[in-house]
């Protein structure tokens, strides 16, 4: 009886130690699901899944507070990455948050921009060149399209235009030679 | 010239019907002009060139249209004399069906040649002669467009392989260039030799060509120390690595390139081009076309580039509403649109066949049995590249499977018994996975981006708090000031009232 | 449909041409079943590829796959076919259409089809038999001599269907056979029979199994490394066992002749969907099933241990398949 206690007894200290140590020793800084998370988004930084930025989103999740379908420019791959990455079910994308859309970059009307500044305010990545009264340009390579640029612009001056497709992005697409299905 | 003794075997590699012998029995033939040449601005690997004529000007033949902009860029050249009658963009031949930048030239029928300098190879730099043939026009004629300039930037080459193979079936324009332009042939291997101080060049050309072999033979000189080697008819034995080893034995995996281990590799149509703008400042303004397949007369065509090929393919017994592969019945791809102009990738139009409609069927499930391992010349496991990208899994791909070590090459696809087509999805993978690195790239830069911007807010903030603590120190001062001065200020308004009152 | 520029032409090879290659070179191994046995194993071919046929289709049909270009590839005719030749000919109708209904529906469809099973189909339905139907899977007819007139007894075609009961008299054991029951009785086994009168119909069946892969072998259906591995492995082992104790131990010249040995080596590991895809991993998987059905036959409870064998390796697949990756060309 006796020994069996000691047994356990020692067992549960030398365990108990070697936690101890490891806490100490192997502990790891800031918070690196968090990171993984934001690697994984694909930083619009356009605030359509409810949260000022890809970031927050990604602590959101982390912490349990938001759900893996809030992003429509990530789409149904980013959903099923984070689905793999966390472990948890895939689900279809919410559409409260908005629907995927087209790459598309904004572009200013420069015989309409007044310089008034309040759009190169809103842009969360500054690629918006300008100063008070100067003329306002997007820089189009830091574009992320999206689309914060055009609610503050007084005269409605900014568009968003649709990437196109040219021989230089185009790419091959998914064999789609299935065996049909009688369904 | 000695024919070298040992001819290493690589794995794999499949021996399809060679179907060459329909379009080389009439010598290389030349149409009368086109009303229009539709010359694609860039056809090459590389920048877009600048445009610098304009509409309505008048070009002659072998003047510059599109100067290169980088060093990855090449120029594009006028193959008759005309007016350019539109810049705009127009089908060209690529797989997408895209349109790109074509400048479309309306021919005058007098083909002037503009003023022509040829070059004296003995007292130029070699700086001087790459700027030179920049603005040439020379890309890889084999169907990689590779700007020629970049590839005769290099030093230390102790070989020199000129690509004669030809492997795909049907295709016979270099065979035919080779006996036919054999002098320039010669003079081009000859100035590469010169040029990068190469002591040894291996010609690797497959036995299903004994004409141009023995044309070769009565034509090389034996003490220029240059090596025939003839090979056995495989496909793909045409291609830069597989060659390599064919000739030299040596491996070379997808991060190296040929030139750090001292070999270049030269197409037999490329180095004729480099020869005819050394000799007689010639740039680039035709090629050899093949023109075969389901045609009543195939040819061989030396086409001006632009020439509509429609005008070939009816010159050769063709029907317009025929379907039109570029390129071999392997690698090539079938054109979406037949209204476009010769290109200086175009090696080859191949009008569909019967049997080659017969054979496209449905995609039945892999049963691996294996086939494509065997043949496949990249010793890949194409079964392993298709399952993970049809299952859409491309971590696994890049290192472990090492799909971009693929070459496209089709003889996987071509035994596959239940017509799977593997190509199609290798191609969609590759896509994929560059595409994603590139967005990647796109979100850390974004990411960056976003953090600075923050960071930025965030300093200016504290740097306006700064400001007004250190306003309202100073401004409590001065108020204090201001204070004393208005009290004064009433004082003496009140004491000067006094004083009137007083009066 | 397969788009032309894929490439634009294709050898002449589906898998149909693959399936009815492999039925032509076990044809002469039929031709001299029904010489020695009558056309009994015949009517039980047309039986019972009918009914894997129909079972497919069902099966088919049930998962919405289109039946036509699935029934014209011949996997499920080719399954049907080495299930029939690996049970005695005597079997009743209903024991064979249960196992075909295991090989079939069970390890192929349920598992996604051709080309997703994990297991060798015809040798799941075959264990399945063998372990819920013993004395009925070691009744084999007695060896006969050749007899001509055999292939024009009609009336034995579809002899399953009169006689519902096994006569005893006219069914005996098999050589491995007799062999187990020997060495569990204990008696020295070199005493029941001698090596070379063993010239009888199973061995020339083994050799007519041999000539219809090396058929195989040359027109290039399969590549040497499973059936080499197989039979080397199995000489080996039991040459090595006979040296150690030839009293119990047969030798390895009778491994190679009785039993399945042939037949399974060109025609049942060499089933492409449940065997690995490397060539080493292909040499292991050979040497491995060759071991085991070694071990079964001399220490195991049942006379002929390939179809367990087969089916215990087929479980190690992606693990050898992973670890004999061949190197791409250019990677040292």
């Amino acid at each position: 009886m006796i020994e069996a206690i000691l047994i356990t007894l020692s067992i549960t200290i030398l365990i108990g130690l070697v936690l101890g140590y490891a806490s100490i020793k192997l502990k790891t800084t800031g918070d690196p699901i968090v990171d993984k998370i934001d690697k994984i988004l694909p930083q619009t930084q356009c605030g359509q899944c409810g949260y000022p930025g890809c970031k927050p989103y990604a602590t959101a999740i982390a912490n349990g507070e938001a759900d893996i379908n809030q992003c429509p420019p990530g789409g149904d791959d980013g959903i099923h990455k984070l689905a793999d990455l966390l472990g948890v079910e895939y689900k279809p994308l919410n559409a409260e948050h908005g629907e995927p859309k087209p790459k598309s970059v904004a572009i200013i009307d420069e015989s309409t921009c007044i310089g008034c500044t309040l759009c190169i305010q809103a842009c969360p990545v500054d690629a918006i060149v300008g100063a008070a009264k100067q003329m306002h340009t997007i820089i189009e390579k830091e574009c992320t399209g999206c689309e914060l640029c055009l609610p503050p612009c007084p005269v409605d001056c900014i568009d968003m235009q649709v990437i196109p497709e040219t021989t230089e992005n185009w790419k091959w697409k998914y064999p789609i030679y299935k065996i049909e299905q009688q369904n | 010239m000695n024919i070298s003794d040992k001819i290493f075997k690589f794995f794999g590699g499949i021996k399809p019907e060679g179907h060459k012998q329909i379009s080389t029995r009439n010598p290389i033939k030349r149409l009368p002009l086109p009303k229009e040449l539709i010359i694609p601005i860039r056809q090459h690997v590389g920048k877009m060139p600048n445009i610098v004529v304009k509409i309505g000007d008048r070009v002659l033949k072998g003047q510059i249209l599109a100067e290169p902009v980088a060093n990855m860029s090449a120029a594009t050249h006028a193959s008759t004399s005309g007016y350019v009658k539109e810049i705009k963009p127009m089908n060209i031949p690529h797989p997408s069906g895209l349109p790109d930048q074509c400048i479309v030239i309306e021919t005058d029928g007098k083909d002037e040649w503009i003023r022509l300098k040829k070059i004296d190879i003995e007292n130029i730099s070699l700086s001087n002669l790459l700027e030179k043939l920049k603005h040439s026009g020379v890309v890889g004629l084999g169907g990689a467009t590779f700007p020629s300039h970049i590839k005769l930037n290099a030093n230390r080459i102790q070989t020199l392989i000129v690509n004669a193979a030809e492997c795909e079936p049907y295709i016979t324009c270099d065979d035919m260039a080779m006996q036919e332009m054999t002098q320039d042939f010669v003079d081009g291997v000859n100035l590469i030799m010169h040029i990068l101080n190469i002591p040894k060049t291996i010609i690797g050309i497959e036995d299903n060509k004994p004409q141009a072999i023995s044309k070769l033979n009565s034509v090389l000189d034996s003490s220029k120390n240059i090596h025939l080697k003839i090979i056995p008819t495989v496909y793909p034995s045409g291609d830069e690595k597989r060659l390599i080893y064919l000739m030299l034995g040596v491996k070379i995996p997808k991060e190296k390139r040929p030139t750090e281990l001292g070999i270049q590799v030269f197409n037999v149509a490329t180095l004729i081009s480099i020869a005819r703008f050394i000799n007689y400042g010639e740039p680039v303004i035709s090629r050899v076309v093949t023109v075969t397949g389901a045609l009543g007369q195939p040819n061989n065509y030396q086409a001006l580039i632009g020439t509509p090929i429609q005008q070939l393919i009816k010159d050769a017994g063709g029907d317009p509403s025929q379907e039109v592969i570029m390129g071999g019945p392997m690698m090539g791809f079938k054109l979406p649109h037949t209204d476009v102009g010769v290109t200086k990738a175009m090696n080859c139009l191949l009008a569909v066949t019967d049997e080659m409609k017969s054979k496209a069927s449905t995609e039945m499930p892999c049963i691996r049995c294996t086939k494509c391992v065997e043949v496949c010349p990249a010793q890949l496991q194409p079964q392993e590249l298709y399952w993970h990208a049809k299952s859409k899994q491309f971590e696994k791909l890049t290192d472990d499977y090492k799909l971009f070590d693929c070459i496209e090459c089709g003889c996987c696809s071509y035994v596959c018994p239940s017509n799977i087509p593997l190509v199609q999805y290798y191609r969609y993978a590759k896509s994929e996975i560059r595409e994603q690195a590139k967005s990647s790239e796109i979100a850390d830069i974004a990411r960056d981006r976003n953090e600075f911007r923050l960071f930025r807010l965030e300093r200016e903030k504290k740097e306006r708090a700064e400001r007004n603590a250190q306003r309202r120190a100073q401004v409590s001062d001065e108020d204090k000031k201001k204070l004393i001065e208005e009290k004064k200020v009433a004082i003496e308004a009140a004491m000067k009232r006094v004083e009137e009152n007083e009066e | 449909m397969t788009p032309l520029d894929s490439p634009a032409i294709k050898k002449n090879m589906s898998v149909s041409v693959i399936m009815f290659t492999v039925t032509l070179a076990l044809i002469p191994a039929l031709i001299a079943q029904i010489g020695f046995f009558g056309l009994q194993i015949l009517g039980n071919l047309i039986i019972g590829i009918s009914f894997a046929l129909i079972l497919e289709a069902v099966c088919l049909k049930l998962r919405h796959y289109p039946i036509k270009p699935f029934l014209k590839d011949g996997s499920a005719f080719l399954t049907a076919w080495l299930l029939i030749i690996s049970i005695p000919s005597s079997t009743p109708i209903w024991v064979m259409l249960v196992g075909l209904f295991f090989s079939i529906v069970i390890s192929k469809h349920a598992y996604g089809g051709i080309g997703s099973n994990p297991f060798n189909p015809a040798m799941i339905g075959y264990a399945v038999l063998l372990i819920s139907f013993p004395k009925i899977m070691t009744n084999w007819p007695s060896a006969e001599q050749f007899d001509f007139n055999n292939f024009l007894n009609f009336s034995q075609l579809f002899s399953m269907f009169a006689s519902i009961d096994i006569v005893d008299g006219i069914v005996s054991a098999t050589p491995l056979d007799k062999i187990k029951t020997a060495l569990f009785l204990g008696e020295p086994i070199n005493n029941s029979f001698s090596i070379f009168d063993q010239f009888n119909a199973y061995q020339i069946m083994s050799i007519f199994y041999l000539i219809g892969g090396l058929y195989l072998m040359i027109k290039k259906i399969i590549t040497w490394h499973l059936p080499v591995s197989l039979i080397l492995s199995i000489f080996v082992f039991s040459f090595i066992l006979h040296q150690i104790n030839p009293d119990v131990f047969m030798p390895s010249l009778f491994h190679l002749m009785n039993g399945a040995t042939f037949l399974a080596a060109f025609f049942i590991i060499t089933d492409p969907v449940s065997s690995p895809t490397t060539l080493r991993g292909k040499i292991i998987f050979g040497v491995m099933v060759g071991l085991i059905t070694v071990i079964i036959r001399n220490f195991g409870g049942y006379p002929d241990g390939i179809a367990f064998a087969v089916i215990f390796m087929n479980i190690f697949v992606p693990l050898i398949e992973k670890f004999t990756q061949p190197k791409v060309f250019g990677y040292e």
